[in-house]
């Protein structure tokens, strides 16, 4: 297969726009009539509210209108399995920022004043900090539905009998590892504005990565038909998954909007943003492996407790992504994961980058450094004779692809001349090598139905123009560009001609959104199904005017022709123009679900997934015994992302993904502080700022050498697999083990600060085990396992009793 | 004391171009930019002078818009993202921002590229620790900075003489 478009690096079809200030990001938006909307926000963790009064905010000059909680009986909730939340708060606040009213006035600073004019009665009560907390107190009951208590979620599973596996191992390694909270910090403020049109009908324009999700869940929390909203997403100033939820905001928004009739603005500040989080859970984690003698895996047990703070969100599949992935990287014979998730009264956290995944990743791959390190293997040979196999079935019947594991090691471990330098660098400088792999594209929808997961829409008219339609949402990760060059290959057309309408709700057919690394496989694979069908038509006009068979026309660099014979070639434009004449108003449609996973057993839509990436990292470091500080001068990074469609961007989104790793390694925390008792005591974020909320920048970014592998997988379009949220997972883990390679401490937990460097050295030094890290894993009821026959024990992938596995084997 | 007036109007030279503004005294430059000269293409990630977004050009100099008064700016020389270009013709720094992946999402780009071209006016022979210098005060969320780097000079190399 000879490619024209996929392959070649290229400047973005967005480009100029983002280099001309032109991109229109929601805040950029400005409309006649138009009045500004601010939340106020709970100051307590947990209350209730008494009573409010805003009869001076109303009558405030300036002011258009007020909302409380009255205004919004329905609840919300991005999946339907936690409709928990109310726009503005109906009787209680469940964390620090919670919202309880909305002004809308001529303007911000009118907005803000009457803010302070609303008058709320609150009765505190017992704040649940953290997830111990909220096992140990049942009540009071942050929400009155989930498990039970303030438990959220809890869920056990099991493939195959664990404890049978993890004793009859050689060795057993039983550690506790902490990754702490952090968020997604888009330097976009989340902003949002609503409009009725002519007809009434409403319009939001928001940064969102998932405007068909909005839109549904805004039909609902409106009581509006769906089809008298339209949502367009804008391109999003960073997502990283903060743009996942249906906000309270949104719906605040649309609500002014429909009552004012006019159009109504809100953008957040950067405290607010802070606050309204739904960022990385704070995870604790206990990891039990067993190995053989010569480093073969032989099962692992997984437990996990999450902190999910004040609402459910996503938190539903949060949970499920702490423990699910475990089994595609390596060969693992039996599996185990028990998992919970608690409600505590802070910010909610939901997905950010790698879902749920890079908190056990990280135990994993500093506990196989710990493995190697104890079997005295070198920690890469150690990974690249356990590799999983492609075309494989996992433990806990997930579907691997191609696996390009092992080159990515080889690259990584060649180009850092590892050999040469793992535990062979001088005291105070070490390098460490760590993998993981990643869903491209979550193979359920968030919603249980059989519909397509992206929809893609073809226009192409006489003038020779090709337009494309399809709801996937740019966020910076360029699937605009990804989109346009799936199209352009098939019609041999250059990128930069097709015009690409995307995010539109009322325009564009569903795609799911920009989360879960699913754009490029679903959307191309619309896409490219789409395009084949409009070539089809094409090209069978172009084969009646040239009199050939249509099989041997080719399409390239804007012309359609027969190779072998000069005089049998028209342009693209004509070729158009005969199609049309021949069939009509040309169109094209083109739709894409995830093939059916062979798991049957409840739970087992979460982890499945067309195809999974990989990666391998090799990080070096120099650590000051003096200081504890910690400097980077240089990360390896490969990644198997299949087919390369566009090399500039791809780089981008691993450079990207390194360096959001590599901020969570070793500074970002979303971390929360108690107010004096003489204030009110409250749980407040203790840095909600960009200055205090530390995050690299251009000094602290070291060099990355980044290498691509390409090893195209068969479910995806031209072979590409995902490429923006993978490549984070291993960095953190391999920071981890190069500090151990430099001065011999193992700082279990995230992130790593030089005063944990400093305790471990001084524990070091009066002959203590060199660790820091959690001490105690508390008590968690987990249930009974739904236990499941592995593939190779003779399961069938559905839920068996222990016994009738047993005996199967 | 003298009443505090509810606009005041001013001339200012935005882009080598006047522009008559009247605003709201309390207003920051930034928010005069974008809200009553409609000069969007200037971002804002935190209008507390921590992110960069919102950088242009005062008398050449890169100052954050969102820390300046706009009565402060009457008559000095301003700069955005919206000037740029010549015409139609790209800056070389758009040109490399465009082509080498410097722009992801593009929000933090208008205030990177204008520190960027207050850099390359003032010498085209800066090295990577200048550029890293200079733009450390511009957060980027999505690149990890390495293609900013080099966006930055493949500009310098396209402008020099």
């Amino acid at each position: 297969m000879s490619l024209k478009v996929i392959g070649k690096a290229r400047r973005r079809v967005d480009g100029r726009a983002k280099v001309t200030g032109l991109t229109k990001f929601a805040d950029d938006i400005v409309l006649p009539r138009m009045v500004h909307c601010r939340l106020l926000r709970s100051p307590h963790p947990h209350a209730d509210i008494l009573d409010i009064n805003v009869e001076k905010a109303q009558r405030h000059p300036g002011v258009h209108l007020v909302l409380t909680g009255k205004d919004f009986p329905i609840t919300f909730g991005i999946m339907p399995v936690a409709q928990d939340e109310y726009p503005l708060a109906n009787g209680r606040v469940r964390y620090v920022g919670d919202p309880i009213a909305a002004v809308i006035a001529k303007d911000e600073q009118t907005a803000t004043e009457a803010l302070h004019l609303v008058e709320v009665k609150f009765k505190v009560l017992k704040t649940i900090t953290d997830p111990e907390e909220a096992l140990q107190n049942p009540e009071p009951r942050i929400h009155d539905y989930g498990e039970r208590g303030n438990i959220h979620r809890i869920q056990s599973y099991e493939f195959g009998d664990v404890a049978e596996a993890l004793a009859k191992s050689d060795h057993v390694f039983d550690d506790l590892f902490f990754y702490e909270g952090n968020t997604h910090l888009p330097i976009e403020q989340h902003a949002s504005v609503a409009a009725p049109d002519g007809e009434g009908k409403l319009t939001l324009w928001s940064s969102t990565q998932v405007p068909h999700y909005i839109h549904r869940a805004l039909a609902r929390a409106l009581q509006m038909p769906a089809a008298h909203i339209r949502v367009i997403a804008c391109p999003n100033g960073g997502g990283f998954g903060g743009k996942c939820d249906l906000h309270n905001h949104e719906i605040v928004v649309s609500r002014a909007a429909l009552k004012l009739g006019r159009p109504v603005k809100i953008c957040l500040n950067r405290e607010e943003v802070f606050y309204m989080h739904r960022g990385r859970h704070p995870v604790l984690m206990r990891m039990r492996t067993g190995v053989t003698k010569d480093g073969k895996l032989t099962g692992m047990h997984v437990q996990t407790l999450l902190d999910g703070g004040g609402y459910g969100g996503y938190g539903a599949a949060s949970t499920f992504y702490t423990g699910v992935l475990q089994t595609v990287t390596y060969e693992l014979p039996r599996y185990k994961f028990d998992a919970c998730r608690t409600f505590t009264n802070k910010p909610p956290c939901g997905p950010k980058r790698g879902h749920g995944t890079p908190q056990p990743r990280f135990g994993q791959e500093v506990q196989l450094d710990k493995i190697a390190a104890k079997l005295k293997l070198d920690p890469a040979e150690l990974r690249l004779g356990i590799v999983a196999k492609p075309n494989s079935l996992t433990a806990n019947w997930l579907k691997i692809g191609t696996i390009g594991l092992a080159e990515c090691i080889r690259q990584v471990v060649a180009r850092s001349d590892w050999k040469n330098r793992y535990a062979k660098l001088p005291s105070g400088r070490g390098i460490g090598l760590a993998c993981s792999s990643y869903l491209s594209g979550a193979g359920l929808p968030i919603y249980w139905n059989k519909m397509p997961h992206s929809g893609v829409q073809l226009l192409a008219d006489r003038s020779g123009q090709v337009t494309v339609f399809c709801g996937a949402t740019e966020i910076g990760q360029g699937s605009d560009d990804v989109l346009a060059a799936m199209v352009a290959e098939v019609l041999g057309m250059d990128p930069y001609d097709i015009r690409c309408v995307t995010g539109d709700t009322a325009l564009t057919p569903v795609d799911l959104g920009s989360y879960s690394s699913r754009v490029t496989v679903m959307m191309g694979n619309a896409a490219i199904q789409a395009a084949e069908k409009l070539k089809a038509q094409i090209a069978e006009a172009a084969a009646e005017q040239l009199e050939v068979i249509p099989d041997r026309m080719v399409f390239s660099q804007g012309r359609v022709f027969v190779p072998s014979d000069s005089n049998k070639s028209i342009s693209f434009r004509e070729a158009v123009e005969f199609a049309e004449t021949k069939f009509g108003t040309l169109g094209a449609v083109g739709s894409y679900a995830p093939p059916r996973a062979p798991g049957r057993y409840k739970g087992a839509g979460v982890g499945p997934s067309p195809a999974y990436s990989y990666s391998a990292c090799v990080v070096e470091v120099e650590v000051d015994k003096a200081t504890g500080w910690i400097a980077v001068p240089k990360i390896w990074i490969a990644h198997d992302i299949g087919r390369t469609v566009n090399p500039v961007l791809a780089r981008g989104q691993v450079e990207g993904s390194v360096y959001m790793g590599l901020a969570e390694a070793l500074m970002e925390e979303q971390v929360f502080r108690r107010l004096p008792p003489k204030m009110s005591h409250a749980l407040v974020h203790k840095i909600p700022s960009l200055l205090e909320y530390k995050s690299p920048t251009s000094l602290d970014m070291p060099e990355v050498d980044t290498i691509l592998v390409e090893d195209p997988d068969p479910n995806c379009p031209f072979g590409a697999k995902e490429a923006g949220q993978g490549p984070l997972l291993p960095v953190m883990p391999a920071v981890a083990n190069a500090i151990f390679d430099a001065v011999g401490v193992r700082i279990d937990e995230l992130p790593i600060t030089p005063d944990k460097i400093l305790k471990a050295l001084e524990l070091k030094a009066k002959g203590k085990p060199p660790r820091v890290g959690p001490e105690s894993f508390p008590a968690v009821p987990y249930p009974q396992p739904i236990f499941v026959a592995p593939p190779w024990e003779g399961g069938d992938g559905k839920e068996t009793k222990r016994n009738d596995a047993a005996a199967v084997v | 004391m003298a009443a505090v007036p509810d606009r005041v109007h001013l001339n200012f030279l935005v882009n080598g171009e006047e522009a008559p503004v009247s605003f709201a005294p309390y207003k920051t430059l930034l928010e005069v930019l974008r809200e009553d000269l409609n000069l969007t293409g200037t971002k804002h990630g935190c209008e507390l002078g921590e992110c960069g977004a919102c950088a242009v050009l005062i008398d050449g100099e890169p100052q954050l818009s969102c820390l300046a008064l706009g009565v402060e700016c009457e008559g000095k020389r301003i700069e955005t993202v919206e000037g740029l270009a010549n015409g139609a013709t790209l800056h070389p720094l758009q040109e490399a921002f465009a082509d080498l992946g410097a722009a992801q999402c593009g929000y933090c780009t208008p205030g990177i590229l204008m520190t960027a071209k207050a850099l390359l006016d003032k010498d085209l022979h800066v090295n990577r620790e200048q550029i890293k210098e200079a733009i450390s005060g511009n957060l980027c969320r999505c690149t990890g900075y390495q293609q900013i780097f080099e966006a930055i000079e493949e500009a310098a190399r396209r402008m020099k003489p």
